[in-house]
């Protein structure tokens, strides 16, 4: 039994550490790391950080970065932002869709509803490359879980602007990031203090506004993570007490016989 | 089948069991005489049984919300994800399933090469699930494409592209794999419908596998041959159930800390970039349980022999039960081959670990080196020692002439260890 333990756990533990080391392949620095509330076994999100985040979104990144899996209902759903369903709404309703055709078959525009997709910052991927200097801003929807690091490197990246080392020369319109892949990012930075102003009141240093935002695009990448966590906690106990009960009803089981389990 | 003959109580029953006579072969699963002194490694069997089901009822539901569409695929699972009810537990149990699926098959294995599960009378039963497993890695591998990100595309080029090693024939194969002349919508929607389809052959396999084990009964961690029904064995139920569930439910407990806590965590971050032919991924690595057949794969400098070793690595396996000359099951009583028993675990571990690192410099070197100790084992050590070895003495059966009635060998051997010692004072 003990042993069937260990050999569980050794695999597991070999299985993941191969899995680190290629992940990390590549990396020059240690990323910043943050104590990110939705990290841990009972991790929920910081519902205000979410409303801050989908601030900065909105007024800072949504310019080139679209978020095409997520809808305004979203918004207002449990496990997110929480907004209520009329500031869902009116947030929806500032946005232009295109709907159509109508009886005379013709396009035409409309606010965004509830049930509609982000809107995008682009009409396709050409015209978002056209005007970013041939860099494709990538979507945001699910980039949290695309990068090696997480919500760590998302956040580094933001803050890891910096001179190019000596003797690095880059070509016009690239930025020299120390946590980015390969160091090279053709995205300028972007967060300077009072960039935004919360509605809150919290002093909008570049250090928030990262932090808001990774935590925004963590919950993008993640919607259900609290339901999962609150599952995963009961189906856990669940199973544990049932592995319980079972365990002595096999120990009944055997005692009929002289053999030990 | 079992020794005696049984009859339903019931007059009905008689009726039924006379036309079809399942009534019989319930009866002959929940009698089966199974040797009493199975361990915890023989649970892996039940384990493996539900992992199947798990994937095939998770996969059914996937099915019912995926497009297997090379524009709308990558789409479809984020839908499953945000809007299906459940769909985010629907998707990770059948993710992580696959890896928990590997894993017991893993240990499945290991435990048959340990206690000479394969050797004669049983080796229909190690060569079917020989079949059962390459048809896992290959469903696995089909399903790791369907989400349709970077590393499903990349992972499908390069897997595509060593039927291309074959001479005359392997470019026209691999286009004919494709559909077309790249990895790309036709791949997609063939691979899908291969993915649906290969579970229920693994199914068919199964149930033959379980058929093939009833007829000599299973192996045992002594590895002697048993009279059944007798004192050395229990009937399947209620014994082996209540154990096997309670293994299952230590299992389930884990594999819900994947999927609950960490359901990313033994994927690739780069699958969640949409598939994109002008982009390639910096390092194209497969999923963890395929590992050490890619660095088998990479280790050798020519791809056709590259190819071939990679398949020879599990054909060497196919035909283990007549490399293994030695008459003795069991490795506890083999004390050599339990030895090198474990530098092949070490070495398959090294070679996977070796599979995930990039093929240059220190790490190619010991994929060599690992690569050629796989083969060597199988095929230089095993033949030879089967008749060099001297093994210990066998027990007669399960319960007698072990000292005190231990069915545990090791715990035999200890008591008799203090007996000397307590007549020599």
């Amino acid at each position: 039994m003990k042993k069937l333990l260990k050999i569980y756990l050794t695999t597991i533990f070999l299985t993941l550490s191969i899995q680190n080391i290629t992940y990390s392949a590549g990396e020059n620095y240690p990323l910043l790391k943050q104590d990110w509330s939705f990290k841990s076994f009972f991790g929920t999100f910081d519902r205000s950080s979410l409303q801050r985040g989908y601030q900065v979104y909105t007024e800072v990144c949504a310019s080139c970065h679209s978020l095409k899996y997520v809808s305004y209902r979203n918004l207002a759903e449990k496990g997110g932002p929480e907004f209520s369903i009329e500031q869902a709404k009116a947030i929806a309703s500032n946005f232009e869709v295109t709907d159509g055709p109508n009886n005379d078959g013709e396009m035409f525009t409309r606010p965004a509803k509830l049930s509609d997709k982000f809107v995008m910052p682009y009409a396709n991927d050409q015209e978002a490359k056209l005007s970013n200097g041939g860099a494709y801003p990538p979507d945001m929807s699910v980039l949290v879980k695309a990068r090696a690091g997480g919500a760590d490197y998302i956040y580094s990246v933001i803050l890891g602007y910096e001179d190019p080392p000596e003797g690095m020369k880059l070509d016009d319109g690239v930025y020299y990031n120390k946590y980015m892949y390969g160091n090279k990012i053709k995205m300028p930075p972007q967060l300077y203090d009072d960039l935004v102003t919360y509605a809150d009141g919290t002093p909008a240093t570049p250090e928030q506004m990262a932090k808001d935002i990774t935590t925004f695009l963590a919950w993008t990448a993640e919607p259900k993570l609290e339901e999962r966590h609150k599952f995963g906690f009961r189906a856990i106990i669940y199973l544990v007490i049932l592995t319980i009960l079972v365990y002595f009803s096999m120990k009944r089981i055997w005692s009929r016989i002289e053999t030990k389990v | 089948m079992s020794s005696h003959e049984y009859t339903p109580s019931s007059k009905f029953g008689k009726w039924f069991n006379d036309r079809l006579p399942l009534l019989t072969l319930a009866n002959h699963l929940t009698d089966y005489p199974t040797p009493k002194n199975l361990n915890y490694w023989w649970t892996f069997g039940g384990i493996l049984t539900f992992c199947l089901i798990t994937q095939i009822i998770t996969g059914l539901v996937l099915a019912m919300h995926y497009i297997a569409h090379a524009d709308l695929a990558f789409g479809s699972v984020e839908h499953i994800m945000r809007d299906v009810n459940y769909g985010w537990l629907i998707r990770y149990v059948h993710a992580n399933g696959a890896s928990m699926f590997f894993l017991a098959v893993y240990i499945h294995i290991f435990r048959a090469l340990y206690y000479g599960s394969y050797k004669s009378p049983r080796e229909i039963i190690w060569i079917i699930g020989m079949l059962i497993y390459f048809l896992m890695m290959a469903t696995a591998f089909l399903g790791y494409v369907l989400p349709w990100g970077q590393m499903s595309f990349w992972g499908a080029t390069v897997i595509t592209n060593l039927f291309s090693a074959i001479p005359l024939v392997g470019e026209s194969i691999t286009h004919w794999l494709w559909g077309g002349y790249s990895v790309d919508n036709p791949t997609l929607t063939r691979f899908f419908s291969l993915h649906y389809l290969f579970p229920f052959l693994i199914l068919g396999l199964v149930i033959l596998h379980i058929w093939a084990l009833h007829v000599p009964g299973n192996n045992n961690p002594i590895g002697i041959d048993i009279k059944k029904p007798s004192n050395d064995t229990v009937p399947f139920h209620p014994y082996i159930v209540i154990k096997d569930i309670f293994a299952l439910l230590i299992f389930l407990i884990i594999f819900a800390f994947f999927v609950f806590f960490s359901p990313n965590i033994l994927g690739h971050s780069d699958n969640y970039i949409e598939a994109n032919p002008l982009v390639t991924p910096a390092h194209i690595v497969p999923e963890w349980y395929l590992l050490p057949f890619y660095a088998i794969l990479r280790s050798i400098p020519d791809k056709l022999l590259g190819v071939i070793a990679m398949f020879a690595a599990i054909f060497v396996l196919v035909i283990l039960p007549w490399l293994d000359t030695s008459k003795v099951r069991s490795a506890l009583f083999r004390p050599i081959y339990k030895q090198f028993y474990w530098f092949l675990v070490a070495d398959v571990l090294i070679l996977g670990y070796m599979g995930a690192m990039p093929a240059e410099g220190i790490y190619l070197l010991i994929a060599r080196v690992a690569t050629a100790y796989y083969f060597i084992h199988f095929l230089v050590i095993l033949p030879i020692l089967g008749r060099k070895e001297r093994t210990l003495n066998v027990p007669l059966s399960i319960t007698e002439p072990v000292l005190g009635g231990m069915p545990n060998p090791s715990m035999a051997k200890a008591k008799s260890d203090k007996l000397k010692i307590n007549s020599l004072g």
